[in-house]
């Protein structure tokens, strides 16, 4: 037998490759190693993707994605500490994304994508609006792994002599998922259950200073945690302490991000894509679709009222067969219609399950599509995502 | 005759006039929770190497290639209804296929359990 097609691409680990601070704990914990975009990364523990998928909805998972880029921005032309300087730094940011930032709340956070002059998607990422007074005119920056030297050259080359990136090289990330998440997190960090969804708040835990934000890429609610990477494995063995949490590998990473209806960067979404067919328009801010001023304005604003060429959908295979990235989708007289993006089978689903982009006309929920799998059309549906409903914490 | 192996991981054992197949718990081990098999069906006729069935975990998809030449005379429905028998009992009731071999010699030349234990030492 031999492997003819994966869910992500993992291979195993050949050159010299980054590590994370944790990497010895991933190999203590009988992690299976591979390369993931220039990292040595953990694909699955002993346990395995199927039982640390069902762990993570069913208690509380801990992942490793220290490879992923942080970054603050801080301006260089308003005083730091005020509510100006906030605009400052948020007016420029916008110049490379669609987002309003500028209306963010203190310790409020938001998903949007950097932009190319097509509108197409550079990478996706998380922006947020630091909670402390003194830290105002300045945002804290989360990016994919595989994008970050190309984001980071573009966002600090794109708003010189306005603003500064400093790249948080020497801090870790952990992800702490699950519907047990918050009690455990705040058992070591009294206060994080007060936190609502989309928000960070800075904590102090044996004077190492955290920032932690409630956030995921599960679906379930929990908990993303920046760490100065000398504390990361203390961190992470203290969570771990805990019965209810496991460690968790990027291929269940990836098999509860799918069922999430969430995208993963160059595969559902990348340069091509406008993050209207993307189907992540709600990555565009009310003021910033009306007001434009951003990469691209003028096909995602004719997109947003004509409607896109192509939209990313769900779709849900009605056998038991899943058809994995890449698999063509035809209409119901066999004409390509579209592809797969990601696919593969939902532990919580029970079933097999992708997404991928269909040619507009075909878009609506309920629509029946066919997948081309090994050569065979399969029958499927149009279905709204998520495929496993989101547990967010909103209060 | 014992159980016979190729450097794909599939393994057959000859059980009167059928050879029987399947995947190696090495192989099974590697891809994880099998959640979906895909069989040929019976009467389907195969050269050794030809792509026979299609088994899935969820990461990743592979082939299990006809370790032999033959004719498909009874597939294992059961894998298909509940494919954790694939990882539960890879060398038994987790067997994919019996094939009516063509050439029965094609078996003998496959690695034995100490010459793939060995092989699987080296990958």
């Amino acid at each position: 037998m031999a492997a003819i097609a994966h869910g992500t691409e993992m291979t195993p680990v050949t050159s010299p490759l980054k590590k994370t601070a944790l990497h010895g704990l991933h190999l203590s914990l009988g992690a299976k190693m591979v390369e993931f975009a220039g990292y040595e990364m953990p694909v699955q523990y002993a346990d395995g993707v199927l039982k640390e998928h069902l762990h993570t909805r069913a208690k509380a998972g801990l992942f490793d994605v220290s490879h992923m880029g942080q970054a603050f921005l801080e301006t260089t032309r308003a005083k730091a500490g005020t509510d100006a300087a906030h605009l400052d730094i948020a007016d420029a940011i916008e110049t490379l994304l669609p987002g309003e930032i500028r209306k963010l709340k203190k310790g409020g956070m938001r998903y949007s994508v950097l932009l190319n002059e097509d509108g197409g998607v550079l990478d996706d990422l998380m922006v947020t609006r630091p909670s402390a007074e003194d830290k105002q005119g300045s945002l804290f920056l989360v990016v994919n792994a595989a994008c970050k030297e190309a984001d980071f050259a573009h966002i600090g080359a794109s708003l010189t002599g306005r603003a500064v990136l400093r790249i948080a090289a020497d801090r870790s990330l952990l992800a702490l998922q699950g519907p047990a998440a918050a009690r455990v997190l705040c058992a070591i960090i009294p206060g994080c259950t007060q936190q609502t969804f989309m928000t960070m708040a800075p904590y102090d835990w044996n004077g190492v200073q955290l920032i932690v934000s409630r956030c995921g890429y599960t679906g379930e609610d929990g908990f993303e945690v920046s760490v100065p990477s000398d504390a990361a494995e203390s961190l992470a063995k203290a969570l771990l302490e805990h019965p209810d949490v496991a460690p968790i590998g990027l291929g269940a990473r990836d098999s509860l991000r799918l069922e999430a209806g969430l995208c993963l960067y160059g595969h559902d979404i990348d340069a091509t894509t406008s993050p209207v067919e993307g189907n992540i328009a709600f990555a565009l801010g009310k003021r910033r679709r009306e007001e434009g001023g951003f990469p691209g304005a003028a096909r995602i604003r004719r997109e947003l009222a004509e409607g896109p060429a192509r939209l990313r959908v769900g779709l849900k295979p009605e056998g038991r067969a899943p058809a994995r990235e890449g698999t063509d989708i035809v209409d119901m007289t066999g004409r390509k219609i579209g592809v797969v993006t990601s696919g593969g089978f939902g532990p919580t689903l029970g079933g097999p399950l992708a997404m991928g982009y269909v040619d507009f006309a075909h878009a609506q929920t309920g629509t029946g599509v066919q997948l081309m799998v090994r050569g065979k059309p399969l029958p499927a549906v149009v279905v709204d995502m998520p495929f496993v409903p989101h547990s967010y914490y909103r209060g | 005759m014992s159980v016979r192996f190729t450097k794909d991981h599939e393994w057959v054992r000859l059980e009167g006039e059928s050879a029987v197949i399947g995947i190696s718990e090495h192989a099974a081990g590697q891809l994880g929770d099998v959640v979906f098999v895909e069989l040929p069906e019976v009467g389907r006729k195969f050269s050794k190497g030809d792509d026979m069935a299609v088994v899935e975990s969820v990461k990743a998809a592979s082939d299990v290639y006809a370790p032999i030449s033959g004719e498909v005379v009874e597939v294992n429905q059961a894998i298909v209804d509940d494919p954790s028998k694939v990882n539960a009992d890879p060398a038994g009731a987790g067997w994919f296929v019996k094939l009516k071999p063509s050439d029965a010699s094609e078996i003998g030349a496959l690695m034995d359990e100490s010459a793939y234990s060995a092989f699987v030492g080296t990958l």
